[in-house]
């Protein structure tokens, strides 16, 4: 890429519930992202916005309502409904053009306000067929998990241990929503939700505002010692009605394929040093480990039990502790795509990984049971 | 739930009414016989139910109407006890992907016809592969629930 582009700061809330409103906690974070990047609003070229208005908010008035309170006052910008790394993405773009040199990307959500998170996700559904069955994410969750135990002898074990792994991760993580040391034997005991989900293995609903500096190569630099480079991204959705997919031979291959094309990645477990993928349900982490290519077709429960995906492993999986600890909805990917960054400089606190990080894999997903993925790569 | 700081408490009602087009109201019509119906593409010969419009897969118009097979194999399922937004009916329930016999997608619906007082009774009676047949409520409406639910065929 001859023109790259730079993650320069970023900065972000906890997950946990505040008593904040809205809009100051936009305000504050927009600001201390463009204070900690050492420019001023004059200064931000685009401001590109990921939100849900009605579901995740309640309100619909999309990015008017908080618009002024993002930096973004009278800004040439726009704003992407649903999942954030595609904000990220479109931000990316912007710069690219070359008529902008920086750009702010947020993603706000503040879920300790709304409703429980699958009284949102049965509106996901189409109201001639799936919303009249009762869909949920949670119940396609749960049809998608048993299909893995059944044709891959997934267990229970093994999606319990995901969760084990990464409630451990996230007590070093002060933007973690879950802090709480869990072994085994309680998730295995948590009450069933939808089976053969139990409730420790679904994701919380959390707050997550979060905001982004992007800049053309020279000004990055100039901004920062520790740029962190843009390097690739894919994305694919798969087909609307739940029936018509294959549950577990979904369209994230197809997306990691393009991110990893885009940055030249030939041998995903070898030359990515961190991954940090959107697990709202915790066997599926172990599935997109297997889409990412960590490891063969079904081999995702062998992968987590080697101790390959741990913080000490070779290729360590959510060491923010991840979406179990943490569900800010449309935020997640790029809390995802922070906790890379913070790990490429070294500035991961408590959890830094100890081992040189070049390469971080930041992962999004939304629709039912995987029906849409987004990857990015980055790295220094 | 009481919060121990100020909030405020809003209910949104948003009644829609939404169009259910020429290929939706002829499956419709087809539940109020007692018929499911699903549309062929001509180009991967797959056959989609409930009926669409056009293959997602070759971008191609659907316009071959299949009535398709009441009975298939049960592919994944999941069961609750509790109540939940937008359930269909009241709880105990069992959903499930079905693949209806000469289909090439699986059918959301209803598992019905077994035990559903406790999990252990539910696994018993139903497993990936377990062959399920269509039970049709006596009042038809035009609506997915006309079929009461899918009952292991004995
Ligand atoms: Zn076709």
């Amino acid at each position: 890429m001859t023109n790259r582009v730079g993650i320069v700061e970023v900065a972000m809330t906890s997950g946990a519930e505040t008593k904040d409103y809205f809009l100051d906690q936009v305000f504050k974070i927009s600001k201390e992202v463009l204070d900690k990047s050492g420019i001023t609003r004059d200064d931000v070229g685009t401001v590109i916005s990921a939100s849900s208005d009605v579901f995740h908010g309640g309100m619909s008035c999309a990015n008017s309502y908080y618009w002024d309170a993002g930096a973004a006052f009278l800004k040439n910008g726009s704003r992407q409904d649903g999942e954030s790394l595609f904000a990220f993405i479109y931000a990316v773009m912007r710069i690219l053009t070359g008529n902008y040199d920086t750009a702010l990307v947020l993603g706000v959500c503040k879920g300790s306000e709304n409703p429980e998170n699958d009284v949102l996700t049965h509106f996901f559904t189409d109201p001639f067929y799936q919303r009249q069955m009762g869909l949920n994410e949670t119940i396609a969750a749960a049809l998608q998990k048993r299909e893995y135990m059944d044709r891959f002898g997934i267990t229970e074990e093994q999606c319990a241990g995901v969760v084990v792994k990464n409630l451990k991760n996230a007590l070093g993580n002060p933007y973690a929503h879950v802090k709480k040391k869990v072994d085994l034997d309680e998730v295995l005991a948590s009450e069933v939700v939808m089976d053969p989900l139990k409730s420790m293995e679904c994701a919380p609903k959390s707050e997550g505002i979060i905001a982004m500096v992007l800049a053309k190569e020279e000004l990055a630099k100039k901004l920062t010692d520790k740029p962190v480079w843009f390097k690739g991204y894919g994305s694919s959705i798969d087909g609307f009605y739940l029936g018509d997919r294959d549950l577990l031979e979904g369209e994230l291959p197809n997306a990691a394929k393009r991110a990893y094309d885009a940055a030249g990645i030939k041998d995903p477990r070898k030359e990515i040093d961190v991954a940090e993928v959107c697990e709202p349900y915790a066997f599926q982490e172990m599935l997109w480990c297997e889409d990412l290519g960590f490891c063969g077709r079904g081999e995702g429960g062998k992968l987590l039990e080697s101790g390959a995906t741990a913080a000490d492993g070779d290729i360590p999986v959510n060491p923010s502790g991840g979406v179990l600890a943490m569900n800010p909805y449309v935020s997640r990917g790029l809390y995802r795509l922070a906790e890379g960054f913070l790990q490429i400089r070294g500035q991961a606190g408590e959890r830094q990984l100890d081992k040189q990080v070049n390469t971080a894999l930041a992962h999004s997903t939304h629709g039912f049971a995987g029906q849409c993925h987004a990857v990015a790569i980055i790295g220094s | 739930m009481k919060k121990d700081f100020y909030t405020v408490s809003n209910v949104i009602r948003l009644p829609h009414k939404y169009a259910a087009g020429p290929t939706f109201t002829r499956f419709y019509n087809g539940l109020e016989e007692g018929k499911i119906y699903g549309t062929s593409c001509p180009s991967c010969k797959k056959t989609f139910v409930p009926a669409r419009s056009f293959c997602p897969g070759c971008c191609a118009n659907l316009d071959e109407w299949v009535e398709v097979s009441q009975e298939g194999e049960v592919v994944s399922w999941t069961y609750t006890d509790r109540e939940f937004f937008g359930m269909p009916g009241k709880p105990p329930v069992v959903l499930a992907l079905i693949r209806l016999d000469g289909t090439d997608c699986d059918f959301l619906h209803l598992i019905g016809g077994i035990d559903q007082d406790d999990l252990e009774k539910v696994k018993s009676s139903i497993k990936r592969g377990t062959r399920v047949r269509a039970r049709w409520n006596d009042e038809k409406k035009g609506h997915m629930l006309d079929i009461k639910c899918f009952e292991p065929v004995s």
